[in-house]
């Protein structure tokens, strides 16, 4: 058969977000240019100033929805883009900006800026999914670069992406990594927290800070048990689960269950 | 008694025991260098104890003890330098014979044409340097998964085929053991090349060496030696005995029965409530043999593979089939993992799955404990009618 010579165009969007996730494409020195040969570019402002016009074949989108305003351009792109697959911690959940979901968000406003009558935010901070049909989600805070890269050569190839929901233990286990968890006494979210990262935090002697979010079939609150016995207290649980993935369902649950205040 | 199926000599005509000492282990390994074996065997890392290649018989972790509880494992330093005082580590020799990921194939695309090329299979020569008794039962049982029957793993046969392998008897049990009571344990009785059991203390640091095999005999041979006498033969009983008779776990008698009696307990819904389905039980399982093939491509698709990589019972991707995942409860994905292990396994390989080696009872985050599980599934459950066995 023979290969189509039309590259399928490609958008890198930014809504709330820190920027990291796109830099992670950036970051791909070795591929870099094997991603620019694969796709036309049309619209990546980190990268480059020219635009193309939608619609798009697929859309990478990094950020949360935070403002009236993200709600109306996610819309757009979405209408415009064939697949869209979402990048990150922010897109995928609410980012660590979802925090504000469990505080006052006018005191917020009030106490960070100085005419927050200029604001125009929303309460709370949401994944891209709870607004548009996403395509794919690639979880991480930051995504893994290696992982963006097997979504968008799945993407070119058409085959499924070898993006594993499983735990990150399974990681430390394929990697020979002693568990900090058991051999140390280290608290450690690994056991519910989706694989990604290559077990980076246990393999440098420190337990997972969940930045990948839920694994599938995660049981927090067996976990919270352990980690009690472990010498944390309610509140201690209640910020473990509350960082980068806060607004994560079972984070979300898990996080409300020790918040005593 | 575990069938060899790998090639290795059947059990040599009983030649007397005889006695090295500490240097002569250091000579053992440096001869089984020079010979070309790569000698894997225990050292310390990252606070436990792991098999890794050893550059000499200093690396070994002389003086190290492992306490193990459920969810709980730490090195303490024992009592005199003894070397094998330890028992079993995290990562089996499960690793070495079959690697967590490996590639099956590698392919080419040339225009309209692609061509595909098996993966080339590593089997260099190696020595497995202090493989318990529960361990070699365990190898015992990967090689009628993967060497008998219709389809024998190429990879997994080359390899085992390169192995040396020397056992080393248990002097002490830590709390997780329960090899005695799944009849493994803790004396080596076939399945090596060479047998030590070590006699460390009172001003000594020997070992009884005994041969497996011919070529264990031969090397035995070539090394300075005396012969045993009575009372190293009885101090190296008495040090199994000991590892034996402070055995405080053991798995219920007939658990076969109990788990083919209950697969509706309402047991099951109970451990759920504290399994993480992490996998961990599973990965570092020495018996635990399930593996996911993936495909790899690079972005222009002229380049792609196929790997295989070690996956478990408690993923849900595991049971999937068109549709969705089969086993989607925690309940069934426990379930799963117990009554293979456990019961289904003699039907499907004539044994059972469990060596008793305790790796899932300690590396469990939350310290479950397989044990205690099915004491209490027979312990919740409705007098079982017998016909349901
Ligand atoms: S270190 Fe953490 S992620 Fe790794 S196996 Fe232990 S609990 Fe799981
Ligand atoms: S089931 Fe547990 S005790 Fe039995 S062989 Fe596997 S890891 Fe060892
Ligand atoms: S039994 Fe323990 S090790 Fe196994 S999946 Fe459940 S929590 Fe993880």
């Amino acid at each position: 058969m023979q290969r189509t010579k039309v590259k399928p165009k490609l958008a890198v969007w930014k809504f709330s977000s820190c920027d990291g996730c796109q830099l992670s494409l950036l970051d791909c020195e070795d591929e870099l240019l094997a991603v620019a040969g694969a796709f036309e570019i049309a619209y990546f402002l980190e990268a480059t100033r020219a635009q193309t016009r939608g619609p798009y074949d697929v859309s990478v989108v990094e950020g949360s929805i935070a403002n009236l305003h993200d709600i109306e351009r996610i819309k757009k792109i979405r209408a415009e883009s064939k697949a869209l697959i979402t990048i990150g911690a922010c897109a995928t959940s609410g980012g660590i900006q979802a925090l504000r979901n469990f505080g006052n968000y006018e005191a917020f406003v009030r106490a960070v800026y100085a005419r927050p009558d200029f604001i125009e935010g929303l309460a709370t901070s949401t994944g891209i999914a709870d607004h548009v049909k996403v395509d794919y989600e690639l979880r991480g805070c930051p995504v893994d670069k290696r992982q963006l890269l097997e979504v968008l050569s799945a993407f070119l190839n058409k085959r499924a992406p070898r993006v594993a929901p499983h735990s990150v233990c399974v990681e430390c286990k394929l990697g020979g990594a002693i568990c900090v968890m058991v051999a140390h006494g280290t608290p450690c979210l690994g056991p519910v927290t989706h694989a990604g990262c290559g077990a980076l935090c246990p393999r440098h002697d420190r337990g997972c800070y969940g930045c990948f979010g839920p694994a599938e079939g995660a049981n927090p609150a067996s976990l919270s048990r352990h980690l009690a016995q472990l010498g944390l207290g309610e509140r201690e649980l209640a910020e473990l689960y509350r960082s980068f993935n806060a607004n994560a369902e079972p984070f979300r649950k898990e996080g409300a269950a020790h918040d005593n205040e | 008694m575990l069938t060899q199926s790998n090639g290795v000599a059947a059990k040599v005509a009983q030649r007397p025991a005889e006695v090295i000492d500490r240097a002569g282990l250091g000579a053992l390994i440096s001869l089984l260098q020079s010979d070309g074996y790569r000698v894997i065997g225990p050292q310390v890392g990252d606070g436990a104890i792991v098999y890794e290649t050893l550059a000499s018989a200093d690396d070994l972790p002389a003086g190290w003890l492992d306490e193990q509880s459920p969810g709980h494992y730490r090195l303490v330093r024992g009592p005199d330098a003894a070397v094998f005082a330890h028992t079993v580590g995290p990562q089996g020799w499960k690793r070495v014979l079959f690697p967590p990921r490996q590639t099956l194939w590698e392919g080419e695309r040339d225009g309209s044409q692609f061509s595909i090329e098996p993966a080339e299979i590593e089997a260099p020569p190696t020595v497995l340097l202090g493989v318990r008794a529960c361990e070699l039962a365990a190898i015992a049982i990967q090689d009628r998964v993967f060497l008998e029957g219709a389809y024998v793993d190429a990879g997994y046969a080359a390899r085992r085929a390169a192995l040396f392998i020397i056992a080393v008897n248990c002097a002490r049990s830590t709390s997780t053991c329960f090899c005695v009571s799944m009849q493994t344990g803790p004396k080596a009785r076939t399945g090596y090349d060479l047998a030590l059991t070590e006699l460390c203390g009172g001003g000594r640091h020997d070992f009884v060496i005994e041969a497996g095999t011919e070529r264990g005999a031969e090397v035995i041979e070539r090394l300075e030696r005396r012969a045993a006498g009575p009372e190293d033969l009885a101090a190296a009983a008495a040090a199994v005995e000991r590892a034996a008779s402070t055995q405080t776990r053991a798995m219920p008698p007939d658990a076969e029965g109990i788990l083919k009696a209950n697969l509706e307990s309402t047991h099951w819904n109970e451990v759920a409530s504290r399994c993480l389905n992490c996998t961990n039980c599973t990965l570092v399982c020495p018996t635990c043999f399930c593996s996911t093939v993936e495909d790899v491509t690079d972005l222009g698709g002229d380049h792609f593979s196929r790997e295989r990589r070690w996956d478990s019972c408690f993923t849900l991707d595991h049971s999937y089939i068109h549709g969705g995942s089969v086993r989607r409860e925690g309940a069934s994905r426990y379930r799963q993992w117990l009554t293979h292990k456990l019961a289904h396994w003699h039907d499907q390989f004539g044994s059972s799955g469990c060596t008793g080696c305790g790796r899932c009872v300690a590396w469990c985050p939350v310290g479950i404990d397989i044990t205690a599980e099915v004491a209490a599934i027979a312990a919740a459950a409705p007098a079982a009618p017998k016909d349901k066995r």
